[in-house]
Parts: structure tokens; C-alpha cells; sequence
């Protein structure tokens, strides 16, 4: 498996990561050399074999919706980057992207 | 009193219930062992000694007035992924240098609770991923036996506080190795239980099918007694499990007698293996025997796979929970970003550090359009079959016996370039967690000076019998008891 620049740079794009040239070319070499080590799965016939997700054995864990206290809205609003009155302040979202 | 750190769990208990001492005398040791040698250890993100003296005389107040809460007194360490409400919690990221927490992770809940002093946070590689603490983006912890060594990874910080006797006891976390592998490579006991025992709220998610909450301790009573409290079901992890939790202290009875080990015939057998790692184990296993235990062959064919699947499956699901550090709502923002777009990737490209970008980018990949059956689903079918093999073998064995680490402590800077190399250090601790099982590693030995740990594996839930062979084989060795040259 050899990953070419462009896949290194459209999976970072997926995964909104600026990468710099360097990094780019290392993780090239890098995830190329993971792939090869993870290609050895192909040897296994798992044609039959479901897939496990997770390991407990219960699901849809149910419970009442109850209105409870939350925390206060200062305290998350304490670690934000940047707020002001009650809101996260971002840069623009809309202009190109719409 | 220079002593009183050196103590465990229990045997501090027992002096602060005679009145022997207080739980101020046994925090002010502890700060001490701190300011003495993590100068050379460096375990510790932050150390926080003014709250840790005022929780001291709160349970000195509380004793005075009666209280015997379980773990009153006992100062303790918790890995820096784990959230502790008006604590700084970074998970050894710029990404969350500043950030403090608002709430306790419920297991900092239990501790507290149980009367616990906070002594502060343990160094990790950055968001639990890593085998050798060297992926912290502040500084690298060394291994209190020789200190131009790792201390193993992720909980690398919490295992060399507990060596080092900065601490009683530490929380760690586990999801590929990372409690029991540090554990082997410092000489402590570190126990991961089942998948599911202790609640994962507030302990910030790598990998969530696979993390849990584990402990760091002298020796295996203290294993049992922080899982006593710490596990069970809890409201706000919907995936704790409901399953009763038996007296783990009660378990320690010291007698194997019958107790059916299996020994894994393919992991003795890896050529990987150091020969002096091989040596402590099979010493181990002679022990047990001479103990009682019968000792057998298993097999797990697919064990070879883990890997390749645990490399798959982690970094899929961090590339999905770690897709929350955006630089809106708390951490690290990078400036001078143009619009939404621009500030989330250069945000995140500043703010994580290699390991973390490499294995968001490769999970990514494993989950993106036309690679996710090849790569993602086919993990997920071998994690099938390394769980139905664990599940052939307990029809035989009552406990899976191995190496936790194929090597003893390696070199710093020896491994941190090749991402390969290092995912080798969790070959024997990764199978583990993708079948969701409980295991501990004990001390069993020493090769070329550096500790050695032997690992128990045990069926779904049955944390006691693997305490109980841990701690009969631990009482019958020395192993446990030595302690590394810091003076």
C-alpha cells in the first residue's frame, strides 16, 4: 500500500488537520508502512465472521428522561477560547461555505 | 517518618486507624518524595500540595470525629486524561494545557468519597497514545530503575509515581496496555478489569469500545481494594456494566490450589520475546505450580492479528472522538484563522502533536468512503475471532497466563521515530482489550536489572479469581517488595 501525496492531503482534509509539507511526507512513509502491517488481515477468511463493535453483551441501556441540574452556564463558558454574553464567539462561518 | 511513602494502601490504613500517624504526616511524606526526586522522575504534570495538605486535615478532622471511610487519609495520583473538577486536565496535550475541568470524572468521585487525598496529575502520552510517555507534549517521564529509560506507556507517569514512591497508589487508564505494560516495566501491580467495571465518565475518550479505567498499585491487596470501590454501575456511563461486585479483599486467600492456568504457548514462543523476560515468566509458572495451580497450554491462534486490528480499530474511533477539539468550545485556538474552516485545521494542526495526527489520519482513512470494508470492517470481524479464541481457552483454563511486555524497559528515544516499533511494545496487552477482559501484571523478576511483569488474563467479570492468583503468587516472591536506588 502506497499512499500518494494527494491521498495524505485529502485525509487530512477529512479530518480538518493542517499538515506541513514535512508532515505531509512523513505520514506518506509513515501510514503507508501501518497499511502494509495491517494488509496481513487480508489473510484471514472472515466471510462469515460478524463484526464486533463492542464487547458487552447488553444494549439500549434505557433510562427516564428526567430534567436535572446542569452545569451553570459560566463555568462552560470559563474554558472557551473566546465568549461573549452567553455565546462561543467563532470567526465567519457563512460566507463561503454556505 | 521519611518512611511513611514508601507504605501501601493497606498498611498506611492501618497506622492511621491505630493513630500512628496522620493523614497530614503521610501527605507531607509524600510531597517530600515528590520535591526529592521528580527533579529525575518527573511523573507529574501538576502537583497539587496546598489542596492536598487541606484534604489531609479534613480527614484528619474526619477521623478525629469518628469517620473510617475506606480510603481516609491515603494520598493518591491520577492520570492526567482523567477529570478532576477545578484541576487542570491536559491529557499531555497543548491542546488542553489550560483547560480545568468544571466536574470529577466519577472514579475521582469514588476516591473522594472514600476519603482519598489528591496529590495531582500523572504525566501520559498525549491522549493515552503511546507505550512509553514519551508522546506527552510537555516532557518525557523516566523509569525510577534506571532513568535513561521509559517508564513504559500511556500511564507511564502513574507507574513511576508509584515506583518512586511520590504516591500510595495511582489511577491509570488502559486501552491498548497502558496500565499493565507501564506496571511491568517500573515493577508495580497494574490492573485493567473488565470492560465496563469502572465508569468511564470523565475520563477523556481515546478509543471507547476499549478504554477503562485501571489501577497502579505497591501490590495486589491494593488492586483489590481500589476496584472495590471504584467499580460498578454508574447512571452516567450507560455502558458501566450492572453486574454485581463481590468483596475483592475476601478473594485474597492465597490458595491456587486447582486453579487451571493456561499458558500461552504462541506468546513464549514470539520471537520478539527477551530472553530475559521469557526466564522470569517460566520462573513464574514453576512458582505457580509449586503453588497448587495447574499449569497448561492454550492456544490463540489469531492473537498474531492484534495488532493490525487494535491499529485499526483505536485510531478509527480517536479520529471520531477527538474530532471535539475544534478550538470553539474550550482548549487551545489557534489565531489568525480567516474564517470556521481555517481556525479548526490549523487549530488542530498546532495543537496535537505527531502521534496523535498520525493516528487521526489513519483512522480516517479506515473509515473513509472505499477503504472501510477493507481496512475498518475486516478489524472488526478479527476482533471476532481474537475474542472467540480467549472464549475456546476459558472452556479449559481459569486464568490466561503470559509475558505483559515482550521487553523490559528500552531506552528513551530508542523507539519514538518508528511508530512500528513502538506498537510492538503492546503485543501481549492488546488482545486483552479488544476482548474486553480483565488482566493484571505482576512483578515476577528481574532481567538485567530492569522489572519484569508477568500477566493474568481472566474471564469477563471474574476480577477475583485473578486477584487471588496474583496475590498468592506475589506473597510467595520477593519481586513486589524491592524497591528501585533513588537516594
Amino acid at each position: 500500500m502506497r499512499l500518494s501525496l494527494a491521498d495524505v492531503e485529502h485525509i487530512a482534509q477529512l479530518a480538518r488537520l493542517e499538515l506541513s509539507p514535512e508532515e505531509k511526507e512523513l505520514f506518506r512513509e509513515q501510514l503507508s508502512a501501518i497499511l502494509d502491517h495491517a494488509a496481513r488481515l487480508q489473510e484471514l477468511d472472515t466471510e462469515a465472521i460478524p463484526p464486533t463493535a463492542q464487547v458487552i453483551e447488553w444494549r439500549n441501556v434505557m433510562r427516564e428522561d428526567q430534567v436535572t441540574p446542569s452545569l451553570a452556564q459560566e463555568e462552560v463558558l470559563a474554558n472557551a477560547p473566546e465568549a461573549r454574553e452567553g455565546y462561543f464567539v467563532v470567526p465567519t462561518v457563512l460566507e463561503d461555505h454556505a | 517518618m521519611d518512611d511513611l511513602c514508601r507504605l501501601t494502601l493497606h498498611e498506611a490504613k492501618v497506622l492511621l486507624e491505630r493513630g500512628e500517624c496522620s493523614a497530614v504526616e503521610l501527605t507531607e511524606a509524600c510531597l517530600a518524595r515528590i520535591e526529592q526526586v521528580e527533579g529525575r522522575v518527573r511523573a507529574f504534570l501538576t502537583v497539587t500540595p496546598d489542596e492536598a495538605l487541606e484534604q489531609a486535615r479534613a480527614a484528619d478532622e474526619a477521623r478525629a470525629r469518628g469517620s473510617s471511610a475506606p480510603l481516609l487519609g491515603l494520598p493518591v495520583a491520577v492520570k492526567d486524561v482523567i477529570s478532576t473538577r477545578d484541576v487542570r486536565t491536559t491529557c499531555g496535550s497543548r491542546m488542553l494545557e489550560h483547560y480545568v475541568p468544571p466536574y470529577d470524572a466519577t472514579a475521582v468521585v469514588r476516591l473522594r468519597e472514600a476519603g482519598a487525598v489528591l496529590l495531582g496529575k500523572t504525566n501520559t502520552d498525549e491522549f493515552a497514545m503511546g507505550s512509553s510517555t514519551e508522546n506527552s507534549a510537555f516532557f518525557a517521564t523516566r523509569n525510577p530503575w534506571d532513568v535513561e529509560r521509559v517508564p513504559g506507556g500511556s500511564s507511564g507517569g502513574s507507574a513511576a509515581a508509584v515506583a518512586a514512591d511520590e504516591c500510595l497508589a495511582a489511577l491509570g487508564t488502559d486501552t491498548g496496555g497502558s496500565v499493565r505494560q507501564p506496571a511491568s516495566l517500573c515493577g508495580v501491580v497494574g490492573l485493567k478489569p473488565t470492560y465496563g467495571r469502572i465508569s468511564r465518565y470523565g475520563l477523556i475518550a481515546y478509543a471507547s469500545s476499549l478504554d477503562q479505567i485501571g489501577t497502579l498499585t505497591k501490590d495486589v491487596a491494593d488492586a483489590a481494594l481500589l476496584l472495590e470501590l471504584l467499580a460498578g454501575r454508574d447512571p452516567r456511563d450507560a455502558t458501566s456494566a450492572d453486574v454485581e461486585v463481590p468483596t475483592y479483599t475476601a478473594a485474597l486467600t492465597g490458595d491456587v490450589r486447582g486453579v487451571r492456568l493456561g499458558v500461552i504457548r504462541e506468546w513464549l514462543e514470539h520471537p520478539g520475546l527477551d530472553p530475559g523476560v521469557a526466564a522470569a515468566v517460566q520462573g513464574a509458572l514453576e512458582t505457580l505450580t509449586a503453588l497448587g495451580a495447574e499449569v497448561r497450554d492454550v492456544t490463540l491462534p489469531h492473537s498474531e492479528y492484534a495488532l493490525p486490528v487494535y491499529y485499526l480499530i483505536a485510531p478509527a474511533e480517536a479520529s471520531s472522538n477527538l474530532a471535539r477539539y475544534d478550538g470553539v468550545a474550550y482548549g487551545f485556538r489557534a489565531s489568525g484563522a480567516g474564517d470556521i474552516w481555517e481556525l479548526f485545521a490549523r487549530t488542530r494542526g498546532a495543537g496535537f502533536g505527531a502521534e496523535v495526527k498520525r493516528r487521526i489520519m489513519l483512522g480516517t482513512y479506515a473509515l473513509s468512503a472505499g477503504y472501510y470494508d477493507q481496512y475498518y470492517k475486516k478489524a472488526q470481524k478479527v476482533r471476532t475471532l481474537i475474542k472467540a479464541d480467549f472464549d475456546r481457552a476459558f472452556e479449559a483454563v481459569d486464568v490466561v497466563v503470559g509475558p505483559t511486555s515482550p521487553v523490559p524497559a528500552f531506552r528513551l528515544g530508542e523507539r519514538v521515530d518508528d511508530p512500528l516499533q513502538m506498537y510492538l511494545a503492546d503485543i501481549f496487552t492488546i488482545s486483552v482489550n479488544l476482548a474486553g477482559l480483565p488482566g493484571i501484571s505482576v512483578p515476577c523478576g528481574f532481567a538485567d536489572g530492569l522489572p519484569v511483569g508477568l500477566q493474568l488474563i481472566g474471564r469477563p467479570w471474574d476480577e477475583a479469581t485473578l486477584l487471588r492468583v496474583a496475590h498468592a503468587y506475589e506473597q510467595a516472591t520477593p519481586w513486589h517488595a524491592r524497591k528501585p536506588d533513588l537516594s
